[in-house]
């Protein structure tokens, strides 16, 4: 069985990022950015990507990043879900540094593990690992047409992973259209993509490496939701020590203690499955898309309670713009789409296991 | 100077004498097991002359593992839970040097087991409230009253006991635990039926029943403080070794689902997948506890551990029958008998779906261990309380 404890090396690292984000990430700062222009915190993504050096943490030392695993990654991406930080580190750092990765591709990758260019896998966000993806992009002589719609982090690439029908492609940013999307989700902002016979490279010829990237992506977000649920239940907790009605602490009532003790217990749950998860990236264990499955039909939902649980139960306040619920409760929601539903991943999972439906 | 505990290695070669000199296949079964508890092999972690050595606990698995494999005689701990999980760490910790002596060998070679008088039918999940009260005269106690929810009484030569010696004060002040003898006059051992038909437990009526005093264990009046050590053992009882996926519960009604394709509907699907993941979720969180236990990181994990159990059984053991149908109208059989072990998955399905009703309310209810993990865990503040300050004979009944 997988080590599902955290390292030193692991609690270090965990302690520098979120240093860094209380510091240059507090949530007031990121209620601020979702009214700017900027799609995306460019000061706070250097100094995550680059500075920490958390973009290259999978990426072998000779090819230029760390020579870590996912498993740091994960850790990286629990520390974000708490702060809900607007970075496009699920989409570079997770998701295209998984497709070079896997494609054996190195320039590129290079350059996303040194945090000095940005990519994206550009598909939508809401695309499942265990479903054959749709080519919406057609390649024909080196040139990329088509359209990719709700792509996640794509305003912050350089660069575009574009799955076409016989393979994944480079694309310049410069080449394509981008139109920003409102986002459910104001600190992680989608856009869609317009092909007009872009000029692209052939990185990986097949589906196989945007594949592998979306079940390390599907591993690494139930790690960036476990640290969201875990926030959440955090200053809920803390607000209702504080919160007096009837004369006595809102969370002296059992009618939320209950509820907040069975959001804690998911949560162990949760921390439990993200970690098996991201161990079986880690190792390429011929387990892997059992546990991606199980950790994404979990986290899911406890996310989404937890951001649930932390709006209802700050009362009023938890309703205003200005309160962070919000940011999580949005955050939460959207990731119960990103990268499949939990009724998706379930449905996966249930061919996998040998249970087939009715 | 004091030697220093025995590490793997010095427990390996000691045991490694041991069954050279105690051979498994001849010795007499008690015999046998006696001189493993002399031996200081019986609980490792227990001090020497009281079953162990002084070693640390994480050792305790190779050597029953080395004793298995010997097919050496075996003290059937299955029996006994009561008396190795609670009795025995609360007499290692309150008794006197002459009630470990007397008590701990016999309850650990089985030839002695033990059953657990706490409950009572107005003290439940407020077990501090209980009544049963034991009135000191001269050198003995007087015990009178009723206790309830007693697994094994009827087979059991010893009970631990908490009883109320000074009504006059609050409630958690004014108790006194013994160790009673379940052969005593005046102890009367009723079965009480449950749901299922069968009768796991009994009641326990207590007339005039004499305790000497050297039974009592703790001071007169800590009866609530050594309760606690018990209580607090028994969670550390429950829980333990890693478990492959799709065991108990989720792999009975899996298996059904892939044998009997008629069965199957969409909604029910949804349900058989939703369970098998929050099973799958609670297994790698009980392995994540094991992983945090043997690296000495000891987490409150464990609380969930029983509250997430108790979910999953009785949802998983309601689909099973659901999934049945017709069959699920049928149960196996309402005699009423005494089993000495729930014996889980050899029963009927309806059974099954009736036995797991008792996991929530079994060993601290669910909504008990919500307040603990609410308080204790989160740090919410507690219930107000209307009962702390006042005389236990003056609290509403």
């Amino acid at each position: 069985m997988s080590d599902l404890l955290y390292s030193e090396i692991e609690n270090d690292l965990r302690a520098g990022v979120r240093g860094l984000l209380d510091d240059k990430c507090a949530w007031p700062d990121v209620l601020a950015g979702t009214e700017r222009d900027e799609p995306y915190d460019a000061a706070l993504w250097r100094a995550v990507a680059a500075e920490l050096g958390c973009a290259g943490l999978p990426v072998p030392e000779a090819q230029g990043g760390a020579g870590a695993t996912w498993r740091e990654t994960a850790v990286t991406m629990e520390e974000l879900g708490r702060a809900v930080a607007p970075v496009p580190f699920l989409g570079s750092a997770v998701l295209a540094t998984a497709a070079l990765l896997a494609a054996g591709e190195e320039e590129l990758l290079a350059g996303l593990a040194a945090g000095d260019r940005t990519a994206v896998l550009a598909v939508s966000f809401s695309t499942s690992p265990g479903v054959v993806l749709r080519e919406a992009v057609h390649a024909e002589d080196g040139r990329l047409t088509g359209r990719v719609t709700s792509v996640a982090d794509g305003l912050a690439a350089d660069v575009l992973l574009v799955p076409a029908q016989d393979g994944l492609y480079a694309v310049d940013a410069a080449d394509v259209t981008r139109t920003p999307v409102t986002s459910l989700d104001m600190t992680r902002r989608l856009c869609d993509v317009e092909l007009s016979g872009a000029p692209a490279r052939l990185v990986a010829p097949g589906d196989a490496a945007e594949r592998h990237a979306l079940t390390v992506g599907a591993a690494m977000l139930a790690s960036e939701q476990l640290g969201l649920a875990e926030k959440c239940l955090e200053i809920t907790v803390e607000y209702l020590k504080t919160r007096y009605q009837f004369g006595r602490p809102v969370g002296s009532y059992q009618g939320l203690k209950h509820r907040l003790a069975d959001l804690w217990t998911s949560i162990t749950q949760a921390r439990a499955v993200a970690r098996y998860a991201a161990a079986c990236v880690a190792a390429g264990d011929t387990d892997t898309d059992i546990a991606v499955a199980v950790a994404q039909a979990h986290c899911s939902a406890v996310a989404v309670r937890a951001a649930e649980e932390c709006v209802q139960m700050h009362g009023g306040i938890g309703f205003t713009w200005e309160h962070p619920a919000h940011l999580y409760l949005k955050r939460a929601k959207s990731l119960s789409i990103a990268l499949g539903t939990a009724d998706r991943h379930r449905a996966t999972l249930a061919a996998l296991v040998g249970l087939p439906p009715a | 100077m004091s030697t220093p505990p025995p590490d793997a290695d010095d427990l390996r070669r000691r045991v490694e004498e041991f069954l050279s000199g105690h051979d498994p296949a001849t010795t007499e079964p008690l015999e046998f097991l006696r001189a493993r508890y002399d031996a200081g092999l019986a609980w490792v972690h227990y001090p020497e002359g009281h079953g162990g050595l002084g070693a640390p606990r994480a050792l305790q698995r190779a050597v029953d593992e080395r004793f298995a494999r010997a097919k050496a005689p075996r003290n059937n701990p299955e029996r006994n839970g009561i008396g190795l999980g609670m009795a025995a760490p609360t007499i290692l910790t309150f008794g006197t040097e002459e009630q470990r002596g007397t008590f701990l060998r016999p309850l650990w070679t089985g030839e002695e087991v033990w059953c657990q008088l706490f409950s009572e039918p107005g003290a439940g999940s407020d077990l501090a409230a209980l009544g049963t009260r034991a009135v000191r005269d001269g050198d003995r106690w007087i015990v009178n009253g009723q206790k309830v929810w007693t697994s094994m009484a009827h087979e059991a030569r010893w009970a631990i006991l908490v009883t109320r010696t000074d009504p006059d004060l609050p409630k958690h002040k004014g108790m006194t635990y013994f160790v009673c003898d379940m052969t005593a006059p005046g102890v009367e051992v009723r079965p009480l039926r449950q749901i299922t038909g069968e009768a796991e437990f009994n009641e326990v009526f207590l007339t005039d029943v004499v305790i000497p005093d050297e039974h009592r264990l703790g001071e007169v009046g800590q009866g609530w403080q050594v309760s606690t050590t018990t209580l607090m053992n028994e969670r550390v009882a429950i829980g333990g070794q890693a478990l492959p996926r799709e065991s108990g519960m989720i792999g009975v009604v899996a298996r059904l689902w892939r044998d009997r394709p008629e069965l199957r509907t969409a909604g029910l699907h949804d349900s058989l997948m939703r369970a098998w993941v929050e099973t799958e979720a609670a297994r790698l969180t009980g392995e994540r506890l094991r992983q945090q236990l043997t690296a000495g990181q000891p987490g409150p994990e464990g609380s969930a551990g029983k509250l997430a159990f108790a979910k999953l059984n009785q949802e998983v053991s309601g689909l099973e029958l659901e999934l049945l149908g017709e069959e699920g109208l049928r149960y196996d059989d309402w005699t009423m008998r005494r089993p000495s072990e729930v014996d889980f998955t050899r029963r009927s399905p309806g059974y099954r779906y009736l036995r797991a009703k008792g996991n929530s309310i079994e060993g601290g209810t669910s909504e008990i261990l919500r307040n603990i993990v609410a308080e204790r865990v989160l740090g919410l503040p507690g219930e107000i309380r209307v009962d702390k300050d006042v005389a236990w004979k003056d609290l509403p009944k």
